[in-house]
């Protein structure tokens, strides 16, 4: 056993993806990038999700199915993010998110 | 038993056209509403003579003894099992004769003012508070329960002050309405703890449940409240004390009195109806209605003599000074309200040694005629001078005969000659003080011969003293509807001494034989007649001896004159002592520490906002930062802490 | 040592590595590209469990489509040469210990946990079982969630397209 990468190594890997995401969120300032920053977030919750149903419940899928549908909805958020950033940038010039302020106090 | 409930209509007329006047009365129809509220109350009295006849002569006596009746009661506020406010209706003797004085002398006042107001601007306004006023007076008399009284106690202190105030644009009047609103305030608070203490210790509020505890010497109310103490005063002298100044306060009796001359800024005939025959006697009917209680506490009993008689004497004494005929008047009214609280201070309760009570009531009620009499009169010269002070006045005799004749008739009445109404009923005050206490009597006596003197010089001065020189036009002596109420009060003052009042209004409810001293009465029939002679040889006709009597009086006449100071002392009290001791802390207090408290609270959530406001800066990784602290802090708090 | 193992531990390092150069990439353009491949290797490392059909929709759909878009997106909004412009400073430290924190925190948790599996038995995967299992109406269906997730996708088609439209000009 002490051999084999067990559930934990991986999940090593999806946390620390996650809090890259994370970081890239919190840091970067076009509205792409923040957008490629989710994308990273869900893909590590994906590999929890499969990883999980890998080493804890073998002979169930619904971990499978749920990646499924969370790499659907990922597509989906994906495209109306975009549709938003483009329109924000006809209104704009920018897709800066410090020059998309107006609903402040 | 008959049914009586039908009584409920006669406050409730007036309220009804209170309210229809009030709220459409200037817009829709200002000058009818005279006739309206004339009508409205028309019908009240009308009612309130068919009670009077109906409970005196059919079906109020049951073996011999008024009996009283409640035809209507419902409890309103409930606070404890035994102690409720309850609106009801009582009728017994005193309240169905003060029915017929209200409605009756409010009636003459009516149609006195439709010819005296005509023109007002605000004539509507004018009606609507005589019908609120009269409304509160008969639901005071009418009262079943303390708390019930009080309430209407407190409406007529408001409808008094509206009808004080009525001019006002005009600065006195003004000053005058705050002034009688602020003093009977003043005592009404005295009134509301003297309340509190005897329903405290009587454990109802109600006037017959309250009158059978208080009076019966084994109950366990009148032990505890004989027992417990203050400053060496038991719980009741206090209560009914306390009662009393709420009674002085409406009253006018020293030294609560300051506001009365103060009042007559008010149209004349309000003071014809307040502060004559109704509102001011309502503390002689307060006094009344707790009689049997008083009866049990001596000392309470003591007070209310000597003010009162202290109060007539004082009062007679400034009226004699006075120049402005309608303070005359009302200084001769607290003389005369002085009369009935002595004469009810120096009564018993019961059989021939509570002749003082059945005197004192049947003073109000001669009063109530022939003073509001000398009012209207008052207003009618007032409404031919336009003026309130003596010296613009004298040899109108010519020029108002009604008002003349009847004005005579309100003089001899309230001077005490026989047979005019005055006489009888002040009769038997003196003789109720004679039997009781001599001090009182001869006060009593000398302050009779001393309202002979200023009546006569009132009327002198106005009628007679020199020729008329009225100058412009539009005098005349007023309307149709200004005479009549002038005649019936007229008739009413020279007859209303032969009811047998003795027969119906007594403080155990049996009628009393009373019979006319002769000899007993020659000495104040004498006094007054030397008043009245006095009276003529110093102002029938113009000389100076009036002068050189003042002056040979010298500071006493100079103190009277000036009312003796009290309106100064007050003043110096209030803005002396109670404004620099009690109100500039008070204000400080409420500027520096109140108000500081307050600006202290709206600062820090002030600067709270501000700092919250600054969160929200529209920048969204700063909102997301938040978000991730908050999950943070909440997977911390569920991990670690809650358990 | 297994050559799984070491197979394992390349792949993590290349996941996060890109996806650390992907964060951080001063250029918009290289950030997508190492978005990339983060998302390769996140394929990779399900080819590396055995999970042959996930590994394939996620090249189809991350590699195919959405990093696709993001650099259509890319060229329709920026000029791809251009430095971005630099985080501010004290929100970068602030962030980095933040997420430092937050990272180990969560791992003790994970670590402490432990997940053992109770049943360890081989773990296969079917196509045809995820098939007849998306399309059951029995009792593990999915049949609903998938008719929900179609009508999802139609709704964002279309949202999109009315979003980005361009206002008639009037």
């Amino acid at each position: 056993m002490i051999n084999e990468i067990t559930l934990t190594d991986i999940l090593f890997v999806s946390t620390a993806l996650f809090f890259i995401g994370v970081y890239g969120f919190f840091t970067r300032r076009n509205m792409i990038t923040m957008l490629m920053s989710i994308e990273l977030i869900l893909n590590s919750v994906n590999i929890n999700f499969v990883a999980f149903n890998k080493y804890l419940f073998p002979q169930h899928l619904d971990g499978i199915f749920f990646t499924i549908f969370i790499i659907t909805i990922a597509a989906a958020e994906a495209a109306v993010a975009i549709a938003i950033i483009i329109n924000l940038y006809r209104s704009h010039r920018s897709i800066d998110v410090e020059d998309a302020s107006e609903l402040k106090y | 038993m008959n049914n009586y409930s039908y009584i409920s209509l006669i406050p409730l007329l007036p309220i009804a056209t209170f309210l229809l006047l009030g709220l459409f009365g200037r817009k829709y129809f200002s000058s009818l509403s005279g006739i309206i509220g004339t009508l409205s109350l028309s019908v009240s009295a009308f009612l309130s003579i068919l009670t009077a006849y109906k409970y005196f002569f059919v079906d109020g006596k049951v073996n011999g003894v008024f009996q009283q009746i409640i035809p209507l009661k419902y409890t309103w506020l409930q606070f404890s099992p035994t102690i409720s406010i309850d609106m009801g209706i009582v009728v017994d003797p005193l309240s169905v004769m003060m029915l017929v004085v209200i409605t009756f002398v409010s009636l003459m006042v009516h149609v006195f003012s439709l010819g005296y107001m005509k023109g007002e601007e605000r004539f509507a306004t004018y009606y609507a508070f005589l019908s609120l006023f009269t409304f509160s007076m008969l639901g005071l008399v009418l009262s079943t329960n303390i708390f019930q009284m009080y309430m209407f106690w407190e409406l007529v202190g408001v409808s008094s002050f509206l009808l004080i105030g009525y001019y006002f644009d005009k600065p006195s009047a003004v000053a005058a309405a705050k002034k009688a609103f602020i003093v009977t305030r003043f005592a009404d608070l005295g009134f509301l703890i003297g309340i509190l203490i005897l329903a405290f210790h009587a454990e109802t509020l109600d006037f017959q449940t309250l009158i059978a505890r208080l009076t019966d010497p084994q109950s366990s109310q009148i032990l505890s409240s004989v027992t417990s103490s203050l400053f060496g005063v038991s719980a009741l002298t206090w209560g009914l004390t306390l009662v009393f100044m709420g009674g002085a306060g409406k009253s006018a009796m020293f030294p609560l009195h300051i506001w009365l001359p103060d009042a007559m800024e008010g149209p004349t005939p309000v003071s014809a109806l307040i502060h004559a025959a109704t509102m001011v006697v309502a503390g002689v009917y307060l006094v009344a209605r707790l009689f049997p209680v008083y009866c049990f506490d001596v000392s309470a009993l003591q007070v209310v003599t000597y003010v009162g008689a202290f109060s007539a004497l004082l009062a007679a004494v400034i009226a004699c000074t006075q120049t402005d005929i309608k303070r005359v008047l009302a200084y001769s009214t607290m003389s005369q309200i002085g009369y009935m609280m002595f004469s009810l201070g120096v009564s018993k309760y019961g059989g021939e040694e509570g002749l003082g009570y059945m005197a004192s009531l049947f003073h109000l009620f001669t009063h109530a005629f022939f003073k509001s009499l000398l009012f209207l009169g008052a207003g009618s010269v007032i409404h031919m001078v336009h003026s309130n002070e003596m010296k613009d006045m004298g040899g109108l005799r010519k020029h108002m005969p009604i008002t003349h004749i009847t004005f005579l008739i309100a003089c001899l009445a309230i001077a005490g000659i026989p047979p005019f109404a005055g006489f009888f009923s002040k009769e038997e005050i003196l003789l109720a003080a004679f039997h009781s206490n001599k001090l009182v009597f001869f006060v009593a006596l000398f302050t009779s011969g001393l309202t002979a003197f200023y009546m006569f010089r009132l009327y002198y001065s106005i009628f007679w003293k020199k020729a008329a020189h009225l100058h412009g036009e539009h005098h005349d002596e007023g309307t149709f509807t200004m005479k009549i109420p002038l005649v019936i009060l007229g008739a009413c003052a020279l007859l209303v001494g032969f009811v047998p009042i003795s027969q119906f209004i007594t403080s155990d409810g049996i009628g009393l034989e009373t019979h006319i001293d002769v000899i007993f009465s020659i000495t104040p029939v004498a006094l007054a007649i030397a008043g009245i002679l006095l009276a003529t040889s110093l102002y029938k006709n113009e000389n100076d001896r009036p002068i050189k009597i003042s002056l040979a009086f010298g500071k006493f006449y100079e103190a009277a004159h000036k009312k003796f100071y009290i309106d100064e002392v007050y003043l110096f009290i209030i803005q002396k002592i109670i404004f620099n001791l009690i109100g500039r802390p008070a204000a400080w207090i409420d500027k520096n520490i109140v108000d500081g408290l307050m600006n202290l609270l709206a600062f820090i959530t002030a600067e709270f906002s501000e700092f919250f406001k600054g969160l929200q800066s529209g920048k969204v990784q700063s909102y997301a930062l938040y978000f991730f602290a908050g999950i943070f802090g909440l997977a911390v708090l569920f991990i670690y802490l809650v358990k | 040592m297994g050559a799984s193992k070491i197979i394992f531990y390349i792949i993590s390092t290349f996941i996060l590595g890109t996806g650390i150069l992907a964060v951080t990439a001063t250029k918009i353009f290289r950030a997508a590209i190492w978005l990339l491949f983060s998302l390769i290797g996140i394929a990779a490392l399900y080819f590396w469990m055995q999970l042959e059909f996930i590994a394939a929709v996620q090249i189809i759909v991350y590699v195919g489509g959405i990093v696709v878009l993001i650099i259509f997106s890319i060229f329709l909004t920026q000029k791809s040469g251009d430095e971005m412009p630099k985080p501010l400073q004290q929100r970068k430290l602030f962030s980095l210990f933040a997420v430092f924190f937050a990272f180990a925190f969560t791992y003790l948790l994970i670590h402490q946990y432990g997940f053992y599996s109770s049943n360890p038995q081989p773990f296969e995967l079917k196509i045809s079982d995820i098939g007849m299992q998306m399309l059951s109406t029995t009792e593990h269906g999915f049949i609903l969630p998938f008719e929900v997730v179609s009508m999802l996708l139609l709704a964002a088609m279309i949202g999109c397209i009315v979003i980005a439209m361009k206002a008639k000009t009037e």
